[in-house]
């Protein structure tokens, strides 16, 4: 694996290497490498099995972090590749080349987070949402209680509380909340 | 979405075509549209298959899913560590252990919490019996699918009986919340033990009478003998894993290839199949949950009986966690199930993501297998890859 990351390192320019866990490695390459490396690894390095893509909003940041979680299956070894790509002009390239379900992943990170994957297969298609008009569910800045609100209105005899104030609240009521 | 078979016979390496079919021509009246799904008797839960028919073959497949969605990850955003056992036990209805263990085992492994060994035993025992309540459902499910209606009383009589036991060591039968940070919530309590060999005991038997009653016969076997056949160049490109890999030869079980809790010491081995039809991944799953009930047995026999079952934890109401990613696994029912978990160092999860393996063996590959295939045997198609919709969706 060392020796591995290290050849990366130098051809890919992978950078960021964390050990996270035992046989779990996580790096960081650039935008326009990663397709070329992800393709590498599978072919060449025994990472067959794609676990899932997924994506963390740093809205603080304006980025949006690409994860690509690959598996050795020979070594056993646990590889996320991730990708950072402007929050704004969300788009990234496809890789549903590589294996058939990552065009799912795709549509379901266009819908939930409203990144484009150019040439990815029915990426219009609703996948969970139908008619959905409001901006990415998944992204920080979609208040979900907001929208529940305002889509819903209110409910004679329904009332909701911030949990965590509430619990406090109980189960502390002597100690003005603090434990 | 279907495939072209001759896109995948060259194998993984060999550059896959994913090219999109040709659209069919609606218009002609050669060919009828329906939809399996999202209600109906022959669906595993609420999804739904759009089939184009050519005749009473179909010939194209898409899967529509999102009857079911509740955005489980996105309120997972806003509730405390604690707060979130409530939600993820519901993200797979007739296996919510393994969420609760592996939503418990990102968290420990974030904030470097070991759980007692203990712990670690009675949550081997309480996955082992999670799965073979599952799989009693599932056999249920696929002799229904295929017309054997007494197949499920019998199964589905001892998944309940399991429940039982479920209840008296958690205080619930579905939504247990007993799997938590730092070991579980309480011990086994007294007697239980001999109540399970019991039920072990019966459920040994009635497999027996299933395997007699369900795969000798000749209506089960004929249609189910050679439908959805899985090939071995479909496995890594497709992400196909659990016993619809095993069943098509492949020997990969988490239990045994990166062993978690206490599985290291107990005594199996991976069991595989050969011909990966439908028949012979139901046939697989009835010997998987003969190997649970040896497991159970494995788990009283050699499990301790004293000592914590809680390790030290921080007030959970003020918990913070050191800024960190993780990825956890389990091998669940239907193979690997995993939660990828990010967090920024406050009392809230930044992002969590729930890997289920329906969401590749529902989509991807129920498209591609469904093609051909009668429209009388789809429903045990599907049954026969064991999807659950609510992990696609999460």
């Amino acid at each position: 694996m060392k020796a591995m990351l290290e050849r990366l390192e130098t051809d890919f320019g992978v950078y960021d290497i964390t050990e996270r866990k035992p046989a779990m490695t996580t790096l960081k390459i650039k935008k326009d490498q990663a397709e070329r490396l992800i393709r590498e690894l599978r072919d060449r390095e025994g990472f067959v099995h794609l676990s899932f893509i997924t994506c963390i909003d740093y809205i603080e940041d304006g980025i949006f972090t690409l994860v690509y979680m690959l598996h050795n299956y020979n070594r056993n070894d646990t590889l996320g590749i991730e990708v950072d790509i402007d929050r704004d002009s969300a788009e990234m390239t496809s890789i549903h080349t590589l294996w058939a379900q990552a065009w799912t992943y795709q549509r379901e990170l266009r819908e939930m987070y409203g990144i484009n994957f150019p040439g990815s297969p029915r990426l219009e298609e609703d996948f969970c949402l139908e008619g959905w008009d409001d901006i990415p569910p998944m992204r920080r800045d979609f208040n979900t209680k907001q929208y529940s609100t305002d889509r819903f209105g209110h409910r004679e005899g329904r009332h909701s509380e911030d949990p965590r104030e509430h619990m406090k609240v109980t189960l502390y009521p002597n100690r003005g909340g603090d434990e | 979405m279907s495939f072209t078979k001759e896109a995948f016979s060259t194998g993984h390496s060999a550059a896959l075509d994913f090219a999109q079919p040709e659209p069919i021509d609606m218009a002609s009246g050669k060919y009828v549209k329906i939809w399996q799904g999202p209600q109906h008797p022959g669906i595993t839960g609420n999804m739904a298959l759009e089939l184009v028919l050519d005749g009473d073959t179909i010939i194209d497949c898409k899967t529509h899913v999102g009857y079911l969605h509740r955005g489980f990850e996105k309120l997972m955003e806003h509730r405390t560590y604690i707060q979130n056992f409530t939600v993820v036990c519901r993200i797979a209805v007739p296996e919510p252990a393994f969420n609760e263990y592996l939503y418990a085992a990102a968290l420990e492994n974030l904030s470097g919490i070991v759980p007692p060994e203990r712990a670690q035993w009675i949550r081997t025992l309480n996955l082992e019996m999670m799965r073979l309540a599952s799989f009693l459902m599932w056999i249920g499910g696929m002799s229904a699918a295929f017309g054997l209606y007494t197949v499920p009383n019998w199964t589905i009589t001892y998944r309940d009986y399991i429940l039982d036991i479920f209840e008296e060591m958690t205080g619930a039968r579905i939504y247990h919340m007993y799997m938590v940070p730092g070991g579980v919530r309480a011990p086994l309590p007294d007697g239980m033990a001999g109540r399970l060999r019991e039920i072990m005991d019966g459920a040994e038997k009635l497999l027996d009478t299933v395997e007699r009653v369900m795969f000798n016969n000749t209506v089960f076997k004929m249609r189910s003998k050679g439908l959805g056949i899985i090939s071995p160049e479909m496995i890594d490109p497709y992400g196909i894993v659990g016993p619809n890999a095993r069943a098509c030869g492949v020997k990969r079980d988490l239990r045994k290839d990166e062993p978690y809790l206490a599985y290291e010491h107990l005594d199996f081995d991976a069991i595989t199949g050969t011909d990966s039809d439908a028949y012979d991944r139901a046939y697989l799953r009835l010997q998987e949950s003969r190997q649970c009930i040896d497991l159970i047995r494995q788990c009283l026999e050699r499990m301790p009986t004293d000592g914590p079952f809680q390790a030290d934890m921080p007030n959970v109401l003020h918990w913070k966690i050191p800024p960190g990613q993780t990825y956890v696994k389990a091998e669940c029912t239907r193979g690997e199930y995993g939660y990828f978990m990010v967090t920024d160092g406050t009392e809230f999860i930044r992002r969590v993501n729930v890997r289920g393996p329906s969401y590749t063996h529902a989509i991807s590959v129920m498209e591609r297998l469904a093609v051909g295939v009668n429209i009388a045997d789809i429903a045990g198609l599907m049954v026969s890859l064991h999807t659950y919709p609510p992990e696609i969706e999460r």
